[in-house]
């Protein structure tokens, strides 16, 4: 099986504290897949690795079989990684089409001359890169916000709008940073079924991140867990569940037994 | 205020008002040319205002305005100079303003030291186009002592843009890692090196005859035919301010606009984006000192002579005033913020100042003194009162149905792509 997305021995150090150590990780092409562990185990760290948000200390990453470690995320983005953050970073004052339109930034050409020109090209390529995130927003549901301020916008239309901009850059991975969090449980279930639809209908892979389980038990296919920024424990929801490790680090220890 | 802004917008009282105040506004100028100018202008100043409200046919407030600029104050100012150097001078300030909206307000990088584009452009020109360049280059200038003649102008305009992009270029690469307070300081010392460059220019090799200054500048010609009178120079300027407005809101809205705005906004989102950040920081640097470059060569024709005196931090802090006053990020702001910045140092200053000396104050309360309380004072009150300016920018509104409506294929519920 070819990995979309493999992370060799990946590590990232703050200072003295080892943040994630030594993580080996792979995600197939067409899987949802998540990472999950309790507060600070490095979930988060680990992202913003594969992201290029962080360099990492140490180990090697490989997106369909190209070497990334090190790139910046301007760099990663057009590969075909995408992502949306923990806590909501939409471009608050743009409207919601505009937060798209950023996202597709590396898919048009018109440079700043063509633009000062205002030439056929230039104002083709805008009409229809419009087009195209309308298109992106009513997928998402949100096409009745598509003039209004992102930052203006309800909640759980806001982490939606996020996914939106993600979708914008085309990307075949999809990595969503703690996509329920602030959600009620009407908005989760929604999120569940956009999440599948995405893969389904789009083919595109999602990695996720959540420490809550019953979320990412019902959703992903595949599992690693971190603890303490080491992979205590990867494989199927029911494998996880019944995990030692895992409910040592989830519960404390003595719980398991 | 009510009824004004009710007598605006009502679609039928709105466009007689405005026929009606713009004409009143320019006989009364026309009239009153020589007195009471300050007033009349601002009155006629205050119309443009009113046509860029006001809700009317859209060619019926561009005829309109068009009048104003192009055949009101020309006229007017062919009987009173003092009215048309201001004129010109607000043509130069409305480009430098959108100039530096395009660094500070699109792309919220804090330029201190945006004068020293306009320097470039100012001494680009002068130095060539004036008995300077013969005195450092005798042997290529053998046959012109007084440097290149006036036809040059149009020729170093690009001259001047490519130099002053240049030094946005230069300015940029240092300041890439650098945000917020830290990139206000080294901005203004850049601005600070570029005028004491031009200062201390004058030796080993005399390039800017330091603090002398170069004189006399020669007046731009086009075929020969001289284009030297203030009211060349107007026209000039008028031109290329329209030219830098409609450029700067053709970019506004567009690819590269949006990347500035996002990185404003987020760069860290940006850059997850795909948002190459030095690329856009250095694009907006350039073009925001593009801009600066051009107006500096008009300045420099207009005043025959510079020197680094002309281009002091106070100018920057004028400039940025102008863009806060109006409204970081936006366009009809920073205009709005240029023309009462400039109307506010060269004539209501100096005309209270004027009226005051016959009560014979002491040298020290010189209202002309205190432009840097002036500039203070606005700014202080706009953070407080009116944080978003005087005409803030506003979203982008898109007709969703109108783009929709015209698509040559019907929109499928999932988007299309590659798997």
């Amino acid at each position: 099986m070819a990995e979309l997305l493999k992370a060799e021995k990946i590590t990232k150090r703050f200072g003295g504290l080892v943040a994630v150590s030594e993580v080996d990780f792979t995600v197939a092409p067409g899987e949802i897949a998540a990472i999950i562990g309790p507060n600070g185990a490095g979930k988060t760290t680990l992202f913003n690795m594969i992201s290029g948000v962080y360099k990492p200390s140490g180990g090697r990453l490989f997106l369909n079989g190209t070497e990334i470690t090190g790139l910046g995320p301007e760099q990663i983005a057009p590969l075909g990684v995408s992502r949306t953050f923990q806590n909501v970073r939409l471009f608050k004052p743009l409207s919601a089409l505009e937060n798209v339109l950023v996202g597709m930034h590396t898919q048009l050409q018109s440079g700043l001359f063509s633009t000062f020109l205002h030439t056929h090209r230039q104002r083709d390529e805008e009409r229809a890169a419009m087009r195209e995130a309308v298109r992106l927003l009513d997928y998402m549901g949100l096409k009745q916000f598509a003039n209004e301020a992102a930052g203006s916008l309800p909640y759980g239309a806001q982490r939606r709008l996020e996914i939106a901009r993600a979708l914008a850059t085309q990307p075949k991975l999809l990595m969503l940073d703690e996509p329920k969090a602030g959600m009620n449980p009407k908005e989760t279930d929604e999120l569940k079924d956009i999440i599948r639809r995405l893969r389904d209908e789009l083919k595109i892979t999602i990695l996720l991140i959540d420490h809550d389980m019953k979320m990412v038990m019902s959703l992903a296919e595949r599992i690693a867990v971190l603890d303490f920024g080491t992979k205590i424990a990867e494989g199927t929801p029911d494998e996880i569940k019944r995990n030692p490790l895992v409910i040592e680090a989830y519960l404390g220890r003595g719980a398991a037994s | 205020m009510n009824w004004l802004s009710r007598l605006l917008h009502d679609p039928r009282r709105a466009p007689i008002f405005l026929i009606a105040y713009t004409v009143a506004a320019s006989v009364l100028m026309y009239i009153f040319a020589l007195n009471f100018e300050t007033w009349f202008f601002v009155l006629l100043l205050t119309s443009l205002l009113f046509l860029h409200l006001g809700n009317a046919n859209r060619w019926l407030k561009l005829g309109l305005a068009a009048l104003v600029i192009a055949v009101v104050i020309p006229l007017t100012g062919q009987e009173n100079g003092a009215l048309l150097n201001v004129s010109i001078m607000i043509c130069i300030n409305i480009a430098l303003a959108l100039g530096l909206n395009v660094v500070v307000g699109f792309a919220g990088l804090l330029d201190l030291g945006y004068v020293a584009f306009f320097a470039t452009g100012a001494y680009v020109y002068s130095i060539f186009a004036s008995p300077q360049a013969p005195r450092f280059l005798p042997h290529l200038f053998e046959n012109l002592p007084m440097g290149l003649p006036g036809d040059y102008f149009w020729l170093f305009l690009p001259v001047a843009v490519f130099a002053a992009a240049g030094a946005g270029i230069a300015l940029g690469l240092p300041v890439l890692r650098l945000r917020g307070d830290y990139l206000a300081i080294v901005t203004l010392g850049f601005g600070e090196i570029v005028r004491i460059l031009a200062n201390n220019l004058d030796k080993p090799l005399n390039i800017t005859n330091g603090p002398q200054g170069i004189t006399p500048i020669a007046k731009p010609a086009l075929f020969g035919i001289s284009l030297g009178k203030p009211v060349h120079f107007y026209f000039i300027g008028l031109v290329l301010m329209l030219i830098a407005i409609t450029l700067i809101r053709r970019v506004e809205n567009s690819r590269i606009g949006r990347a500035w705005a996002a990185m404003r906004e987020d760069d860290v989102a940006a850059r997850a984006m795909g948002v190459p950040l030095v690329k856009m920081k250095l694009m907006a640097f350039a073009t925001g000192a593009a801009f600066a470059g051009a107006m500096g060569m008009v300045f420099a024709v207009k005043q025959t002579f510079i020197n680094p005196e002309s281009f002091t931090f106070m100018e920057s802090i004028a400039i940025l005033a102008m863009v806060i006053l109006g409204g970081l990020g936006s366009i009809p702001g920073a205009i709005i913020g240029a023309v009462t910045v400039t109307v506010l140092r060269m004539q209501v200053l100096t005309e209270l100042a004027n009226w005051l000396t016959q009560f014979h104050l002491p040298p020290a309360l010189n209202l002309a003194k205190y432009q840097p309380l002036i500039f203070g004072l606005i700014l202080i009150i706009m953070m407080r009162y009116r944080r978003h300016g005087l005409l803030p920018a506003r979203r982008h509104f898109v007709d969703i149905d109108a783009l929709t409506a015209d698509s040559p294929e019907p929109a499928p519920t999932a988007p299309a792509r590659g798997a």
